[in-house]
């Protein structure tokens, strides 16, 4: 599997997963307090989080580290000053 | 008297903050305005989530989840924990590229210069500025209203009113902006972010243990109560209500403060972290509000005002310095997030507007900051003006608030366009900016014409017809039964981007050539 179509299945397959219609009219408590539909959101977070690590690792736009101001720009770029 | 004492030393903090800033800055816009692209990793995820969360992360959370139950977690804070890193990593990551390499400080300057043209910039200068400004009223008008509702004692009048609370407010964020710029501005916002960070779990944490019987014995009560058993799942949140919400964050990284705060980084390894931690930074603070909301229906039921009900809480169960330290924690967010959009405003109008059209050239770069300074005094006294005389209005600021982000989340494909589609062009950019804001303009007057659950346009009928246009019954508009109005605002933005770019004339090979060297190109 290529790294973009990865990376496309991984962002599509966790966005589907926050709509958790099968919690909806669930009223279970988790540990006794925390109901089941803000347990699992709660827990998406931590899926959304490692979900941004994998980016990081895979798919980091790591070309960009070495940009540099563009020297044929210098003192007349657009925000600079025209 | 407590709360007010813990404010006021909240407040010196920060005028203090931002008054070493000041001493450590240089008179040029770079400097003022992106704190000379120098921020750190830590302090920059700090910052642009300050940025981004307001007081009703806190405020709004707990009154929404005391109305309709634990779906606002998922409604509002685990989509934007997918959706707000999503966009940092893929967009802010490469307009800060953009930014170190062509110096741009603002969207619309890469705007103008990614497509050859004034006007497109302009365009969208003007609306971004129109769907800005109300929200910075709305946060004074916030501030002011926290401030009165904290030192307010049973049986006597506020020690902070609601024209001085909006008067700290408006003065405390132009000190720390005027003087301290983006780099004060950053600064405080560490102290902030900290600050909101902690208050959410100190609140379950103390409101918990003064609770008889624990928070546990009150959550079986509200499951079997069937007045209130619904609260604790989603059964009043319509499923077409809930997924287009997932559209709304793309607005984060449209909004200019947003975008801007992009630009200020040191280095773009800086987004790393920061994309990590954001989600769970949301989870910090959204969890706890939304579960005090859901609790505080069976603790204090039958509030007519929600909003009030983690001060109503901490009033009730938890000693007059946590009181106090919500106070600060909600003025925080309040002022982190005006601050921002102070700052983004002026950086837009001085950088936009008085340079693009030659008065950096005239004034020089000290004229550029003092013109910075003086917008900054500006537009902070006439927000507060209008808090102050249009406080009865706030309905209309707070809807005009709710527009703002469908906007702003369907202006994303624009950026999307621009960064990632060598094809597009300055047609297509303003085809879909006019798009939405038509739209904003069209839906705005059918919300203010018609009543809440009215339908106002059916297409087919009985059980097939469509609700093509109906209002909620919050008054606000629905598409085609049920989505929210982002829905055909994204969709048609980005038809109008792909069909006009499509139909006309490419940009130039050395536009192209600048803006898709390789190393913009996707990973």
């Amino acid at each position: 599997m290529g790294k973009k179509l990865f990376v496309f299945v991984l962002v599509l397959g966790v966005y589907l997963l926050h709509q958790d219609f099968w919690n909806w009219k669930k009223p279970d408590l988790v540990f006794g307090i925390l109901p089941i539909g803000l347990a699992y959101h709660a827990g998406y977070s931590f899926l959304a989080a490692i979900t941004m690590a994998i980016l990081v690792k895979v798919a980091w736009p790591k070309h960009l580290e070495d940009v540099q101001p563009d020297e044929s720009i210098q003192g007349k770029t657009i925000d600079r000053g025209h | 008297m407590i709360p007010v004492i813990v404010l006021g030393i909240y407040l010196v903090v920060v005028a203090y903050i931002g008054s070493v800033a000041f001493r450590r800055g240089k008179e040029n816009t770079e400097d003022f305005f992106l704190a000379g692209r120098s921020i750190g990793p830590m302090v920059f995820f700090l910052s642009i989530f300050a940025t981004n969360m307001t007081a009703f992360a806190i405020i709004g959370s707990s009154g929404q989840s005391y109305r309709q139950g634990i779906g606002i977690y998922g409604l509002m804070a685990s989509s934007s924990g997918l959706v707000i890193p999503l966009s940092i990593f893929f967009i802010g990551t490469r307009l800060w590229a953009l930014g170190k390499k062509f110096g741009h400080m603002t969207q619309v300057a890469f705007f103008r210069d990614r497509w050859e043209c004034d006007s497109i910039g302009t365009v969208i200068f003007t609306l971004s500025a129109v769907m800005l400004v109300p929200y910075m009223i709305i946060s004074i008008m916030g501030g002011g209203i926290v401030l009165q509702d904290i030192s307010a004692t049973k049986g006597s009048a506020p020690l902070i009113p609601y024209q001085l609370g909006c008067a700290i407010v408006a003065v405390v964020v132009t000190v720390n902006v005027f003087f301290g710029g983006m780099r004060g501005t950053v600064w405080v916002n560490i102290f902030q972010t900290i600050l909101f960070l902690c208050f959410g779990f100190v609140a379950v944490a103390v409101i918990s243990h003064a609770v008889e019987g624990g928070l546990s014995e009150y959550m079986t009560k509200l499951a079997g109560n069937v007045k209130t058993a619904s609260l604790l799942t989603r059964e009043k949140m319509p499923e077409r209500f809930f997924w287009s919400y997932t559209l709304i964050p793309l607005s984060s990284i449209m909004f200019p403060h947003m975008a801007i705060m992009c630009f200020s980084a040191e280095k773009v390894t800086a987004f790393k972290r920061t994309v990590i931690i954001y989600p769970i930074a949301i989870m910090l603070i959204w969890l706890p509000c939304v579960f005090l909301g859901v609790i505080g229906a069976q603790l204090i039921p039958g509030l007519k005002d929600p909003d009030g009900i983690l001060l109503q809480l901490l009033a009730k169960f938890a000693p007059a310095w946590l009181a106090g330290l919500l106070g600060a924690g909600i003025i925080s967010a309040v002022m982190g997030s005006d601050a921002h959009q102070v700052l983004a405003l002026s950086t837009m109008f001085t950088k936009d507007i008085f340079t693009h059209y030659g008065g950096r050239e005239k004034y020089g770069e000290k004229g550029a900051v003092f013109f910075a300074r003086a917008f900054i005094v500006v537009v902070t006294a006439v927000a507060y003006f209008i808090a102050l005389y249009l406080k009865e209005k706030q309905g209309i600021f707070e809807i005009a608030v709710r527009f703002a982000f469908s906007g702003f989340a369907a202006m994303a494909p624009v950026m999307i366009a621009a960064l990632f589609w060598k094809r597009s062009t300055k047609y297509g950019a303003l085809a879909s900016t006019l798009f939405v804001a038509g739209c904003l303009v069209f839906f705005a007057i059918l919300q203010n014409q018609h009543k809440p659950n009215e339908v106002i346009w059916t297409v087919g009928e009985g059980a097939n017809a469509i609700k093509m246009f109906a209002l909620a019954p919050n008054g606000d508009l629905r598409f085609w039964n049920g989505f929210m109005t982002v829905v055909p605002m994204v969709i048609g933005s980005t038809i109008c981007m792909v069909l006009f770019s499509l139909i006309t004339r490419p940009p130039s090979a050395k536009t192209i050539e600048k803006y898709f060297w390789k190393n913009l190109k996707t990973s």
